[in-house]
Formats: C-alpha cells, structure tokens, sequence
C-alpha cells in the first residue's frame, strides 16, 4: 500500500474526528446535549482503557504468555460489576464536590492540601509518561509494519521524525478541543464524542481482523478450538500468583489513571449512566478480548519467525494481501493511540497546570490573583502543560529508543498509578484518613514503585547501576531492588507491586493513626464518606410509613417546645391534613415544619438530628454534630453574655446594698455624733449655768463668788475649745484646708510641740529622751498642723501615762522619702481590743484625770496627717503606748483628698 | 437630816448641785465612779440617789437596773440626769423604774423642787 495512501487516510480520519469535536462542541455549546446524555456515549468513552498496548499488545502478550492478558480485562470488569460500591461513590462525590482529576479529589479530601495535589500529579506524570511514549511508539511501529510489507513503494521517513509528527498533531488537537473554553467541571463534550467514535473504530477493527483470521484463515470457530489447543508452549502455562497480581493491578488501574478518572468521574453527565456501564463496559471488554488469542496462533503460525507479536494484528493481514482490513486495523489501532494520549494529556495538563503552574505563578504574582484576568492565564498554563506532558512522552519514547515490549510499559504505569489507591479509597471510605497518612503512603509507595520496578525497567546500569541491582542499596542485600527483605524470588512486577502497596498502606495507616485531621479535613472526610446521606434525606422526604410514631414526635416536641405549644402546633398540622382531633400523619410538610419548629428552639443542626435519630437513621454524621457543636457554642456564648449581664445586675445590686447599709451606718452614727456632741456641749452649759444663777442670786461671800466666776470660765473656755475642735475637723475632713507649704527644722518643731504640751498637767515632771542628731531634717510640709499633731500626742501621754518616774521617748527615722517619728511612753498602753477605736471621734478611753478634752483630739491628728500626706498609727508591740507619725519629706503640693471616707464626715 | 448620794463625774456639775442642795438643808455625799455607785448606796443607806447617766465604770441605767433588781432598795427613789437630752434615754430610764428624769442643763429651782418633792418633804 503506498505511504501517501496510509499518510492521508489517518488525515482524513483525523479531519473527521476534528468534524465530530467540533459540531458536539457547537452543539454542546448551544445546549443542545441530547445525544450526548446517551449512557451508550458515556460507556464508549470509557474504552479508552483500551490503549495501543491492549489493541496491538494483547496480542503480542498472548503469543508470550497465554491467557494472561485476560487480567487486564478481568479487573475492570470485576470493578464494574461491583460499580455500586466504588464507582458510585466516587462519580458522587466527583459531582458533587467538582473535583476536576484524581489529584484534585485527593488534595480535596484531605484538607484542600495543595502539597498532595503536587504529589499525586508527580507520580501520575512519572507514570503516565512512559505510557504516553509508548502510543507514539506504536503509531511509529505501524507506519513502520506497512513500510516493511512493501520496502519498494515508499522509503519510511525516520521513526522519530513520525513520533515527532503525531505528537505535534496530538497536541494541535488537544489544544483545540481540550482547551476550547474552560468549565467548572473540566468537561469536554467534543473530546468524549470523538473518543466515542473512535471506540467503535478500534472494536470494529479489531474484531474485523478477527472475524477475518477466525473464518478466514482458521477454518471456522471449532477448528479455531482445536489448534489454540495444540498451541503447546511451556510459557503459556498459567502463574496464579502473576494473575492474583494482574487482576488487581488492573482494577486499581481503570480507578486511579488520570484518563480514566477524567472519562469515568470528571466527563460523567449522568450517575445514571454508571449503571448501564456497569455492564456494558464488561461487554465491550470481552468484544475486544474475543479474538485476541486466534489472532495470537494465526500469527504464530503463519508469520515468519523473529515477527514482532505486538504487531501482529497489522502485519497478519498485511502479510494475507488483505490491504484494506490492514487500513482497518491500522486506523484502529491509531485510534487507541490518539484517544488515550489525547484524554491522559488533558488530565495530566489539568493536574500540572491547577496543582504546579497555577500555583506557582500566583505565588510568582500575586497581585494577579486580584486583577480578574486570570482566564487567560490558566488557558495558556493548559496549554503549556498540555505541550509539555507531549514532549515528556515524546523526549521518553526518544530516550528509551522504544525498546521494550508494549505490555511491560503499560504494567510499570499501572503500578506506579496504583500508589494512589490506598488514599483515594480511605478518601472515601474512612474518615479516619488523614493529611498525613495520604503524604505518608502516596511518598512511601511512589518512592518504592521507583526504586523496585521504575528505575530497573531502564535496564541495568542505565538509571541505576548494576552493581546496586545486584547487591543492593549501600551494599545491603535486603536493599536490592527487585528483592526487597530477601523475597527475590518473586517475578520483579508482583514483587514491587506488593512492597510497594503494602508499604504505602502501612505509612497511610500509621500516619493517619497518629496524627489528628484539621477541621477542614474533618469536614471534607465527612462530605466524602457520607456523599450518600443526602440521599436517604432524599428517601426520607418521601417515606410516610416511618418507624417514628407520631406519639414520639410529640412527646420530644412537647419537651422541647413546652406542652401548650407542641400540642397546638400537632392539632394545627392535624387540621391542615383533615383529621381534626387526631395526631397528624408524618406527611414530609409535617415533618418539616416539625424540624423548623424545633429549630427555632434548639436549632436547625439539633433538630434535624432529632428528627433523624427518631426515624431509626441511626447515623448522626460528623457534619450533623460540628453543626450542633457550632449551636451549642453560639447557645454558650449567649447565655455567657446573660451571665455577665447578671453579674453586672447583681454587682450593682450589691453596690446598691453597701450603699444602702453605709447610709444607714452614716444615719445612726450622725445620732450617735449628736448624741455625743449634745452631752458635750451641754456638760460645760449645765456648770454655767447652775453656777451663774447661784452667783445671781447675789448672796455669797466674795470667795465662793472667785470660785464659782472662776468655773464659770473654765467651762466657758472647754465650750469654745470644743466647738473649734468641732470645726477644725470638719474642715480637715472637708479636704477644705489651706496648707501653708514651707521647709520646717524637725527638731525645733519637736521643741515647740514639747514647751506647748508641757501645760498639760504641769505638775508631772516627764523624762523626754530625744536623738537630736537624728532629728537634723528639714521637712517641706505644714510646720503648724504637723505641731498641732506632735503637740496632741505628747499631751496625750502627759495625762495618761500611768507610770511614776514617766518617761518619753521620741525617736526619729528617715526611710527613703519619708520621715517615721514614733512617741513611746512608758505607762500601760492602750488595751488591745482598744487600739482600733482611738482615732474615732469621742473615743475617750478614760475620763480620770481628764484636761478638758472632749476625745477629738486623735481623730483631729489623724486628719491632719492625711492632709499633709502622712500617717498616724498606733505602734502595738511595745511597752507603753506608742504612736508613729509618718510623713513625707515634701510635699509637692497640696494633696488633693479624694471623698474616700464619707462616713466618718457628719452632716 | 435626809440623805442624798449625788453620783456625778463631773466635778463642777457635782459641786454645783452640792451647794445648792445643802443650802436647802440635805446632807449631800458625792461620788465620780459608778462602780462604786452600789457599795456605796448600800452603806449609806440614802433617801434620794441622783445619778448621771454617762459614767466611768458603771453607766447610770445599769446601776439604775441593778438597784431596782434589789428588793432592798425596791421603794428608793432615784433621779436621772442625762446630758444627751435624747428621748431614747428618758424612755429607757423610765422602764428601768426611774422615779424621776431630769436633762441637763436644769434649772436650779426646778431640781430642788424636784429633790423636795422625791424626799416627801
């Protein structure tokens, strides 16, 4: 067939699917979706499974081993038939949750973690790279089986120089279709049509080809039977543990694959159409797999030894003169090639460009966050990324010199892309999983797969030396890469995909064991795990026969709202419904009025989990108690503010009532200070005037007259005395007084104090001990009022100091700025119980030997002192009674005396 | 002669009803402490006790109370002299069994009216 021929039938082809792409986009575009929401379409996409390496490999794996090919199916379809427990819910939650690829949804569940994402889009580039090379690798090989059948027609351009071509149309179509516009939901109706159609060209083809060898060649299906049968090969004889390995490694496989996720969860219109696949997907596979071994013994048999296997379902026909079916084959075998690059491209350009280009630029730029433009910048981000997973593949299928048998690279992707499982599986099954068991197993599982399977796939001493294949990592041989702890004896593939699996299950494990998820992961774990609760909400709205009575209803009701209100609320809704005087039907209005109801009372979250726990839904999500936790809190917060509030009531209350009761101690100590001031004052009027109307009466001898007039005066005098006192301490209380500031010789202030005192009981010979160095100190205070404190406690002790031989002793401190001067007699001293009562007003003690005091004297010194910012104290503790002036050494102005003591101001 | 025990602490106030109660021919005996008040009311067995109300060591109500707990003395006039001129003190003299109250300052011909009267003279 000449090349020009082969050259513009795959562009015509090409044409036709841009054709398709182009008028479903339009269409889509205009809404119109009708045919695109066929569960037949949904189901074709999915064939993309079905790459180059099973529509030319499965053959080429069936000549070397058998059956064995049949794993690649048989996982798959065990997933699908089983769709309800996985598949489900992973489409669910992808709906839901608009996750745009298997990184997106990973880095989602655990706690919208952009390091995951960039993780899970390494491995799935590591991965899927070799596997990208390994279709452009394919494309070259069939250009190159139909320029081998006919070495005259045409001279095959360089393989590489065909690779590069493909790549470039690839990534041209890609481009345009992949990243036409962009969607929420990174759907590419156009991308899907075309890839449907091109399933239906590769199982045509396929089963063109095999229809052909089949009757054509084999003599009809029993005849067929029996030479598969006398195919002897010892290599076709069946590895339980490589099929146990296979099987699951497939079925991990058609979960985790970027295009597989993007055609399975992220390109899903319908969850209905899981259902219809569930079954027709299985279908499709067995159609594909039907003629796969025919072909393979066919082959065997006719074609000429040393003939790649792989291309086997091109070269037979070819090798038959059977031209067109080989165009067939080949278009076919095309057609597995572009859509899986194309899809896997789109998904890998998703990943890089919203985990890695995306992030990097806004971190680059981050004032391009907030400019608004940022459309532009993720299409071109797509579209390098869409280049650049190209030329990963290509600058791969250059490097490896596209060596190696297909089915080899396809298993390495596989098992490098399954390190994702264990997280995407506890994504949606344990809420448990955390953050950083994810980072654990998917590093731990990444870093295995490359060190068992990945790297050694090169070859010895390519990537990693020999000497290490052979003795292992530092020279430990547990360390060896394809015998990990000693289990070589394991086929290499089997054994990196258990040690790797396991390890990473292990670090999934204990890592999300030992560490505690965020609350961000905590929700998404419970949005993730509970995707169906909503749907038996769902159910739950259209249930009436439910195992709550309506008695129950009501009992909870009327606890929660209060009786009166419950019952009416339940009559109302009984009327509503027709049947007055009855407890309602659980009619879904009922029941949510019920739920708002109660919500008004113990909110929405609480409400709702009532309502559900009542309707035996026995599990209360983690959701439904963070809600109830978030009401309990705000409900908390209230009643902590009624709290403070109430506090605040009592404390004024309080306030209020020792107010109240300082009022009344004032009123009965103003009787009190009445009662005292009237006995006071009428003491000295009731001499005077008993004795003025004695001296009236005008009859006495001239000395009883001296005598009488003489007390007369002195109780006079006691009067006048008293009432300044009176006035002295009501203005010292006041705060009203003038102080006259000046600097005073402590010493002669003493001297002062002393000569005035000395009147008091001038007949009393009293010893004064003084340190006159120590009262070398001048003070910046009130000399007269500081005397008249000095002078009052010196007196004090010259009428009630008991002893015989009296002594006083003065004695003078300076501490820092203040001056102590204490007055220490040697007499009895004052009681204990007494000492507190002194400084009151009229707290005489004694009323011997009296000098006409009225017991304000104290009360006055204790005045002053305050006013001239000092202290006056009674001294316990010592001999005799003793008193303690301090003072400060200046005073900077006069001190402003604050209203503290009311109680002690009468009037 | 009728006997008065005047128990006054106030000196001068003493010697003023001293003088004028003399003069009218009663044997006056003055005494400044309350403690003593008793002991001496019994010894001197008189026919009048004049008692001031605020007192060292024995308040005026207190002997007051003392004297009319004693069958002894249940007949003995007293006399009170209050100087805080509150109707609190007259009321409680007064359920105490006071024979007479009387606020200072008095009128000297009142309380000598007062003491006749209280002698039955």
């Amino acid at each position: 067939m000449p090349f020009n021929v082969l050259v513009l039938t795959s562009l015509a082809y090409v044409a036709f699917l841009f054709v398709v792409a182009f008028v479903v986009e339009r269409r889509a575009m205009r809404g119109e979706m009708r045919f695109l929401r066929s569960p037949v379409v949904y189901t074709l996409s999915l064939s993309i499974y079905c790459t180059a390496w099973t529509f030319y490999g499965a053959v080429g794996s069936a000549a070397r081993t058998g059956v064995e090919f049949l794993t690649i199916y048989l996982g798959p379809t065990l997933v699908f038939v089983g769709w309800w427990w996985v598949l489900r819910k992973l489409v669910r939650i992808g709906r839901r949750q608009r996750v745009t690829s298997i990184a997106d949804l990973i880095s989602s569940r655990y706690g919208k973690s952009n390091l995951l994402g960039v993780l899970v889009t390494v491995i799935a580039v590591v991965a899927a790279t070799p596997y990208i090379a390994l279709q452009l690798q394919s494309v070259t090989l069939s250009f190159g089986a139909f320029a081998a059948s006919d070495p005259q027609a045409w001279a095959m351009p360089g393989r590489d120089a065909t690779a590069i071509w493909v790549a470039a149309g690839l990534a041209l179509f890609t481009i345009l279709f992949g990243t036409r516009n962009l969607d929420a939901k990174e759907q590419h109706h156009g991308i899907v049509m075309a890839i449907a159609v091109e399933a239906v060209v590769k199982l045509v083809a396929l089963l063109a080809v095999g229809i052909f060898v089949v009757w054509g060649l084999g003599g009809g299906p029993s005849a067929m039977i029996a030479r598969i049968e006398a195919h002897v090969d010892p290599q076709w004889a069946m590895q339980p543990g490589r099929w146990a390995g296979l099987i699951f490694l497939s079925a991990a496989a058609v979960i985790t694959l970027p295009r597989m996720f993007q055609v399975l969860v992220v390109e899903n219109v319908d969850e209905a159409h899981l259902s219809r696949a569930s079954w027709a997907f299985p279908a499709y596979l067995f159609a594909m797999s039907l003629f796969i071994l025919p072909i393979a013994v066919i082959g065997l048999e006719r074609m000429p030894a040393g003939a790649n296997p792989d291309m086997l379902v091109l070269t037979l026909p070819l090798h038959e003169g059977q031209g067109g079916l080989a165009l067939l084959a080949f278009l076919g075998g095309f057609s597995s090639a572009t859509s899986m690059v194309i899809v896997e491209t789109i998904a890998l350009a998703t990943m890089v460009s919203n985990h890695i280009l995306m992030p990097a630029w806004l971190w680059l730029r981050p004032q391009a966050a907030v400019s608004g433009n940022l459309r532009g910048a993720i299409l071109l981000a797509r579209r390098l990324s869409i280049i650049m997973v190209l030329a990963l593949g290509l600058a791969y299928f250059r490097l490896s010199g596209g060596s190696g048998a297909l089915a080899a690279i396809g298993q390495i992707a596989f098992a490098g892309m399954a390190q994702v499982l264990p997280a995407l599986l506890g994504a949606i099954f344990w809420r448990g999983g955390s953050k950083l068991g994810a980072l654990l197993g998917l590093s731990i599982g990444f870093v295995t797969w490359g060190y068992t399977l990945f790297l050694p796939s090169f070859g010895a001493g390519a990537l990693i030396s020999a000497d290490l294949l052979q003795n292992g990592l530092f020279g430990l041989a547990w360390l060896r890469p394809q015998a990990l702890f000693g289990t070589g004896a394991m086929d290499p593939l089997i054994h990196s995909i258990f040690w790797s699996l396991a390890l990473n299950v292990a670090g999934y494990l204990i890592g999300s064991l030992l560490s505690f998820p965020d609350p961000v992961e905590r929700i998404q774990g419970a949005a993730f795990v509970n995707a169906f609760d909503d749907e038996l909400q769902a159910e739950r709205v259209g249930w009436t026969h439910g195992q709550a009575e309506p008695e129950a209803l009501l009992n909870m009701a009327q606890r929660i709202l209060g009786e009166e209100a419950a019952i009416s609320f339940f009559e109302a809704e009984a009327g509503a419904q027709g049947k007055a005087g009855f407890l309602p039907d659980l009619t879904p209005r009922f029941l949510a009025g019920l739920e708002r109801n109660l919500a008004g009372s113990v909110g929405a979250a609480t409400a709702h989990a009532m309502i559900s726990q009542l309707f035996g839904r026995a599990t209360v999500t983690v959701e439904d108690l963070m809600a109830v936790a978030t009401e309990a809190a705000q409900i908390m917060e209230y009643s902590a503010r009624l709290e403070s509030q109430q506090s605040e009531l009592s404390r004024s209350a309080r306030q209020l009532r020792e107010v109240n009761e300082k009022l009344t101690q004032l009123s009965v100590q103003k009787d009190a200070f009445l009662s005292q001031i009237s006995h006071e004052l009428r003491t000295p009027m009731t001499s005077i005037r008993a004795f003025s109307e004695i001296l009236a009466e005008g009859d006495l001898p001239a000395v009883r007259v001296a005598e009488y007039g003489q007390i007369i005066h002195a109780e006079a005098k006691r009067l006048t005395r008293l009432l300044d006192d009176l006035l002295d301490l009501s203005v010292l209380e006041n705060g009203a007084v003038h102080l006259d500031l000046a600097l005073s010789h402590l010493g002669q202030m003493i001297d002062r104090a002393l000569a005035a005192a000395s009147q008091t009981r001038p007949e009393r010979n009293f010893d004064i001990q003084r340190d006159y160095a120590s009262e070398e100190i001048h003070l910046r205070t009130d000399a007269d009022r500081l005397v008249q404190v000095l002078i009052n406690l010196i007196s004090n002790s010259r009428k009630y100091c008991d002893a015989q031989a009296p002594v006083l002793r003065i004695a003078v401190r300076q501490k820092g700025g203040r001056v102590v001067v204490d007055f220490i007699d040697n007499g009895a001293g004052i009681a204990k119980d007494k000492q507190g009562l002194i400084f009151e007003k009229f707290a005489r003690l004694s009323d011997d030997g009296r000098a006409g005091g009225a017991g304000l004297g104290l009360a006055i010194c204790r005045e002053i002192m305050g006013n001239l910012g000092g202290t006056v104290s009674y001294l316990p503790g010592q001999k005799g009674a003793a008193f303690r002036v301090s003072l400060p050494l200046r005073i900077e102005k006069p001190q402003e005396r604050p209203m503290e003591k009311p109680q002690e101001r009468p009037q | 002669m009728r006997q008065v025990l005047l128990v006054e602490d106030e000196a001068n106030i003493a010697e003023a009803l001293r003088f004028i109660l003399s003069r009218d021919g009663w044997a006056v005996s003055v005494l400044a402490d309350g403690a003593r008040a008793l002991a001496e009311v019994a010894r001197l067995r008189p026919d009048l006790v004049i008692l001031d109300s605020m007192l060292p060591g024995m308040s005026g109500l207190e002997i007051l109370t003392a004297l009319r707990a004693d069958p002894d003395h249940a007949g003995l006039p007293i006399l009170m002299l209050t100087a805080k001129g509150q109707l609190r003190d007259r009321e409680a003299a007064e359920r105490a069994g006071v024979s007479a109250f009387m606020s200072k300052p008095f009128d000297n011909s009142e309380i000598r009216a007062l003491v006749r009267d209280l002698l039955g003279a």
